[in-house]
């Protein structure tokens, strides 16, 4: 890689109680590419993503974000500084409007009056269902009207890192198709991705490189394409 | 119904009673009690409804602003208007640094916090008798003047309540619709979601939490004018269960909510006097069957129903003409 990361995590642990979730993890992102993380159930995927946003605290190790520790900054400052997430399971705000939603999004943009209308503008373009939708409560939306709901929220924040936890969760599998080819899409007009997915291959379909998590420790990192290609990842995560 | 039309249909309410009943004891007496508790209901609402944090401890801020101004006018001579703000600092201040630990819990343990939050001023209230003349209370506060005009009728004194009332109703409408209310909403559904959309979580809740604060200070100011008496009584613990009543009784979460919860549950004790003994049986009989038939609030549960019924009617239900602004 020629630039220097965009996001760099070094040596990350992170402990709930006395019970520790993350062991030393290191990672880098560089600009403009799409990462995936794969893993099953409980290996520490949304912990990871928790600690990068700080929504759960690190016990070790740093987090730097265009070359600024980030560690230890409060979950709004990171938002501010461009990390947005999507959350697992979408986490949209049930009994406000779908409108009032993505203005939420954009809580740290509220300078950029110009920017925000355009790019909610845009967000609607890229969700025609949620403009025709714009008044609902975002509760009453189906789960993947939901997920293209919390994608576009964090596009508002105007992230320059998006990190995306599980966004085929609970899909039908139509429907993830249709998510992760959005998510292919924004990565390729610009947005840094770094993706969390228990669907290794759906995920590693579309990305650049990945990392494979098993018990809150990168067991492998490789190229996308040589990860689907490897005989351990195929028998553990892609099942043939 | 627009948040705009229900503002003007309020305060036309507001201005038409007296004239159109004048003399009236409802309207003179009780509508004013109601339009105090109509501005604590409106600033726990902030709180309970719209953040989320549930206090059962409002009526203490309510009592500190009352006690603040009986105290400072009656003791150390003090004009009532900067005894008024005095309250309002001291409650804001308390407010603002009991937030941060307090706002901590959620749930359950925030109940009980506020709640002994409350027990304590009350306990306050009645053991310094030099200061505040324990359980007997202050008297002989003067009431409030403008430039002259002195505050000294019942119907003067509706003028001024419901005039703060509209105020404070419609800075809450202002304030729910803007940025720092729609982080208050978002707070409500979940705090995590909330922090990932760059939300201050802890800042918002201490604004809101002050917020609620000063505004029950300041109806606690008007109320010790007006009734030129306190009490311990008048901000105890059962006060402050009345007040979550009002809110839940009118529907969380929605500012004519709490203003009718209040006006219902200030009016209705009063009416229901014509049953004597079977009084407190009945109000607790139309509370339980409001609650039953009714879960989101009478008012809420009201407005959702003429929705249903005039949508029934209109020839395209579902689809909204309106555009994304």
């Amino acid at each position: 890689m020629p630039s220097d990361p965009m996001l760099k995590v070094s040596s990350v642990s992170t402990h709930y109680g006395p019970v520790q979730a993350l062991h030393g993890i290191s990672m880098e992102v560089y600009p403009g590419e799409l990462v995936a993380i794969v893993g099953a159930n409980g290996a520490g995927k949304t912990t990871l993503l928790h600690t990068l946003s700080r929504v759960q605290n690190a016990s070790a190790g740093q987090v730097w974000f265009d070359g600024m520790e980030i560690t230890r900054l409060p979950p709004h400052k990171i938002v501010a500084a461009g990390v947005c997430q999507v959350p697992e399971g979408r986490q949209v705000f049930a009994p406000l409007s779908v409108d009032d939603n993505l203005r939420l999004g954009g809580f740290t943009q509220r300078k950029d009056h110009h920017w925000f209308e355009q790019e909610l503008e845009r967000v609607y373009d890229l969700f025609p269902i949620l403009k025709e939708k714009w008044q609902q409560a975002a509760g009453t939306l189906s789960g993947g009207q939901q997920q293209m709901l919390a994608i576009g929220r964090a596009l508002l924040g105007r992230p320059r890192l998006l990190l995306l936890d599980e966004p085929s969760m609970g899909l039908a599998p139509l429907l993830v198709e249709e998510i992760f080819r959005i998510i292919q899409q924004l990565n390729e007009q610009g947005v840094t991705i770094l993706l969390v997915e228990q669907n290794a291959r759906a995920a590693l379909g579309i990305a650049d490189r990945g990392y494979v998590l098993e018990t809150g420790s990168v067991v492998l990192s490789a190229k996308a394409d040589e990860l689907l290609e490897d005989e351990a990842v195929r028998r553990a995560y892609l099942g043939y | 119904m627009s948040q705009r039309k229900g503002f003007y249909l309020l305060t036309l309410l507001v201005v038409l009673l007296p004239l159109l009943f004048p003399d009236n004891y409802f309207v003179t007496v009780v509508a004013v009690s109601a339009g105090l508790n109509a501005i604590l209901a409106v600033s726990l609402n902030l709180l309970m409804g719209y953040a989320g944090q549930i206090s059962l401890g409002h009526a203490a801020f309510f009592g500190m602003g009352a006690y603040t101004s009986a105290i400072l006018t009656t003791k150390f001579a003090w004009n009532p208007w900067p005894a008024m703000v005095a309250g309002m600092i001291l409650t804001g201040t308390i407010a603002f640094f009991m937030a941060r630990p307090v706002l901590k819990l959620k749930g359950h343990y925030l109940a009980m916090a506020t709640l002994g939050f409350g027990i304590i001023i009350n306990i306050i209230l009645v053991q310094a008798v030099g200061l505040t003349g324990g359980p007997d209370g202050l008297g002989e506060i003067p009431t409030l003047s403008f430039f002259g005009w002195q505050v000294d009728t019942d119907l003067r004194w509706y003028i001024v309540i419901g005039s703060c009332m509209l105020l404070v109703v419609w800075l809450a409408l202002n304030l729910i619709n803007s940025r720092s209310g729609r982080a208050l909403r978002a707070l409500h559904g979940s705090e995590v979601a909330a922090e990932m959309m760059g939300i201050d979580t802890t800042a918002t809740k201490t604004g809101v939490f002050v917020m609620a604060a000063l505004i029950a200070s300041l109806a606690g100011s008007l109320f010790a004018h007006q009734q030129s008496f306190v009490s311990p009584d008048s901000c105890d613990f059962f006060f402050s269960i009345e007040l979550v009543t009002m809110v839940v009784l009118g529907g969380m979460a929605s500012t004519y909510g709490a203003v009718f919860g209040a006006i219902v549950l200030t009016f209705l004790p009063e009416l229901l006097v014509v049953f004597e003994d079977f009084e407190v049986m009945i109000f607790g009989a139309i509370l339980m069957s409001m609650m039953i038939f009714l879960p989101q609030g009478m008012f809420v549960g009201m407005q959702n129903l003429l929705q249903r019924l005039t949508h029934r009617r209109s020839a395209l239900p579902g689809e909204d003409p309106n555009e994304p602004a």
